[in-house]
């Protein structure tokens, strides 16, 4: 056994988690931590220009690719920037490891300078935290960290390091056998008996419906998935998501639910007789009013790693914890078994009904030779991208465009904020998706609110050469609270308005990146091929100039029943 | 409907404030909370009175359990079981009040544990409906502190709460 300062500690179980990147931005309490990362080569760490997008670069780095995102923070104002960042992973469950510096533990309590109570503040939005008050304890608890990120319902996990703490020295031992933990234990095979009652369900079910959330992403499950989906022979929704678990082109795929989600996916979840929900959670985005939801006489079936999301919104009928990929194997194989003897009912009526309800063509929208529409962009967007690139969003309008008319193909492949719904995370996911999946096409739908929020990671972009394409479908409006302020607050757009807005063409320009401003639809298509074909190597930022009016349909009004649709302004 | 909830969790700094937190976030409410380690002094058992429906007591628990410090949950409430609270009460006891009040701890079974020639202070143990009787069986006016525990419980007969 070696003896280790605590910086060097925290650089070794890193390196022992097969950690290969680092979001950051360095800070006093972090000092000795930043001096052991300079003398090591296990990891490349990327400097940052503002703690949030550490964080949010981490979250996507694991979003895309499932391994742990890890970033480090100083104290005080370190930590309090990274706020946003951990609360947005900790809605979708995203595994991180966090670590923030902390003021020495003798000064802890006397309000030092940059001290704040980061297990305090943090408490409600990470799965776990941990303040490290003996270096001792420091490889431990670091372990203990990546275990719990990872395992269960993923989640965001903090460690809080003194400075003395990184500075101490203790004996380093690596790690002897798996972390057990007694008061942690999650359960990832369904109870069997549960599963079987499932199955007893589904074999009646003449109008079986699939509701799959981020927990298939989660789990890895998009295989085992689309097995189940083609024997049941169900229509399959994927919520925001889950887009990509149910390839877009799949014929049994009706599209999102929800608030903008289509009309068939909404009916068919309203009037189905056995819905299959999993890795969901029946959010309030996804089934509107929960009274309205439950009017309908139907049966639930639930699978989630999380007991506490089943039955939380909705009363469900047939419960299962556990993780999803083994428990839809398991399903899988006692369905298949079951329906050789005893065949199911036949869903063709079902479908039927399903096909009518996508007869409404409710995505369609009315194209324009004069002015761009946002969702042309992205279906060009598609197009030009062969459906195959990484698509990080930001939130609003543009969100809901991407998510509708992007089909796409695979999971992990959408990356967004779905539970926080935090603004200004597009850029940084982008870099973080580039991190873990260099070589990709990677494409930043956002507004010209949302790509403010987070605009100084043009800087790190240049830095580390991350090229992403910036898609800012701007409007000049903020336009999600536009479209609200028309349909619910008589037209009167209070500060929704974006005035004074840079020139983002030399804007890009001045951090070294290629802008490109287009106003017309025909030439939508040709810059979109230039960036991703005669500038792959470049950020391109695309800042195209759309219908100032454009609202997303359908939609549901927040409150109302899913069945309660609006399809267009025609039904205001 | 009221339910007791017993809780054993890892006696680690901040256990009890994320219990805490998670009832104030969720907006749960807790009318009484307890905790002390237990025998093995790295466990800490942790009792809660709260109320609401089924559907809320079941989230509770749900949640409780999801805390990483907490190794096991219990809702006591639904079998035989034992609630406790310690109450110490300290009232007015001058002239012909002095004997009324000593015969009310009596008959409570209360124990008068100091005593100065205008106060006695009772030391009354109970679920939360006897010390509630005693202090309305006592003159209001006489009442010059009341100190309560909140409850503490356990399962009756073979049921416990241990790894």
């Amino acid at each position: 056994m070696q003896d280790l300062n605590g910086a060097d500690i925290v650089v070794r179980c890193l390196a022992e988690e097969g950690v290969e990147h680092v979001f950051g931005y360095p800070g006093g309490a972090v000092l000795y931590i930043y001096d052991a990362i300079y003398k090591q080569e296990k990891f490349k760490h990327i400097l940052v220009r503002h703690e949030q997008a550490a964080v949010h670069a981490a979250d996507a780095y694991s979003r895309s690719s499932d391994k742990v995102g890890v970033c480090i923070v100083t104290s005080g104002p370190g930590l309090t920037n990274a706020v946003t960042g951990i609360a947005t992973a900790y809605m979708d469950s995203i595994p991180m490891v966090i670590i923030s510096g902390q003021v020495p533990t003798a000064a802890i309590g006397e309000d030092a300078f940059q001290e704040c109570d980061t297990v305090g503040i943090t408490r409600p939005c990470v799965k776990h935290n941990f303040l490290v008050r003996d270096v001792k304890d420091l490889a431990e608890t670091m372990r203990r960290a990546f275990y719990i990120a990872r395992t269960g319902r993923p989640g965001p996990v903090l460690v809080d390091i003194p400075k003395d703490v990184s500075f101490n020295t203790c004996k380093y031992a690596p790690p002897k056998s798996e972390i057990s933990m007694r008061s942690y234990a999650p359960v990832n095979r369904g109870h069997q008996g549960q599963i079987k009652k499932a199955v007893q369900m589904l074999l009646t079910a003449e109008r079986p419906m699939i509701y799959a959330g981020g927990g298939v992403v989660l789990s890895n499950a998009a295989a085992e998935l689309r097995k189940l989906t083609d024997l049941l022979d169900a229509p399959v929704t994927n919520t925001l998501m889950a887009l990509g678990s149910t390839s877009g082109d799949d014929p049994r795929f009706v599209g999102m639910p929800g608030m903008h989600g289509t009309y068939e996916a909404n009916m068919a979840m309203q009037h189905c007789d056995v819905l299959l929900a999993i890795g969901a959670r029946f959010d309030d985005r996804v089934i509107g009013n929960p009274k309205h939801f439950a009017q309908n006489a139907r049966k639930i079936i639930h699978i989630d790693i999380d007991p506490s999301s089943i039955s939380k919104r909705v009363r469900v009928d047939v419960p299962i914890v556990g993780n999803v990929k083994d428990v839809i194997q398991d399903l899988c194989a006692l369905y298949e078994a079951a329906s050789a003897e005893n065949k199911p009912p036949s869903t063709r009526a079902w479908w039927d009904q399903v096909n009518t309800w996508r007869g409404k063509e409710c995505l369609k929208y009315a194209n324009s030779n004069e002015v761009i529409k946002p969702q042309f962009v992205v279906e060009k967007l598609w197009e030009v991208t062969g459906g195959n690139a990484f698509v990080t969003s930001d939130v609003g309008q543009h969100q809901m465009w991407a998510a509708q008319y992007y089909k796409f193909g695979a999971p992990r492949r959408w990356i967004n904020s779905g539970g926080l719904g935090t603004m200004g995370v597009g850029l940084p996911y982008a870099m973080g998706v580039q991190m873990a999946n260099p070589g990709s096409d990677i494409a930043v739908i956002t507004g010209e609110g949302s790509i403010q929020m987070n605009i100084q990671e043009l800087s790190t972009c240049q830095q580390y050469h991350f090229t992403p394409k910036i898609v800012c479908l701007n409007n000049r409006f903020l336009g999600m609270v536009r479209q609200w302020q028309e349909i619910d607050y008589g037209s009167r757009y209070s500060e929704s308005y974006m005035d004074s807005l840079p020139d983002f063409v030399k804007v890009a320009e001045a951090y070294g990146h290629v802008g490109l401003r287009i106003d017309k639809p025909a030439d939508v298509e040709p810059a979109l091929r230039e960036a991703f074909k005669k500038h792959k190597d470049r950020l391109v930022f695309l800042d195209f100039i759309t219908d100032r009016t454009e609202n997303v349909w359908p939609m549901v009004k927040a409150g109302r029943g899913l069945t309660e649709m609006l399809l267009g302004s025609e039904d205001l | 409907m009221k339910h007791v909830i017993s809780v054993l969790m890892e006696n680690e700094p901040g256990a009890l404030s994320r219990v805490v937190g998670l009832f104030s976030a969720r907006g749960y409410n807790i009318e009484t909370l307890t905790v002390a380690p237990t025998e093995d002094s790295t466990l800490s058992r942790l009792t809660l009175i709260t109320a609401g429906p089924d559907e809320v007591i079941e989230q509770i628990t749900k949640h409780l359990n999801r805390l990483v410090d907490v190794v096991k949950v219990v809702d006591l409430t639904e079998g035989p079981h034992i609630e406790r609270e310690l109450m110490l009460i300290k009232v007015r006891a001058v002239g012909k009040e002095r004997e009324e009040v000593k015969r009310t701890a009596d008959i409570f079974r209360g124990r008068i544990i100091d005593v100065t020639d205008k106060t006695y202070t009772i030391e009354l143990t109970g679920d939360q409906g006897k010390n509630q009787a005693f202090i309305e069986a006592l003159d209001r006016s006489a009442i010059l502190e009341t100190v309560r525990t909140g409850v503490s419980g356990i399962g009756r007969g073979e049921r416990i709460l241990k790894i």
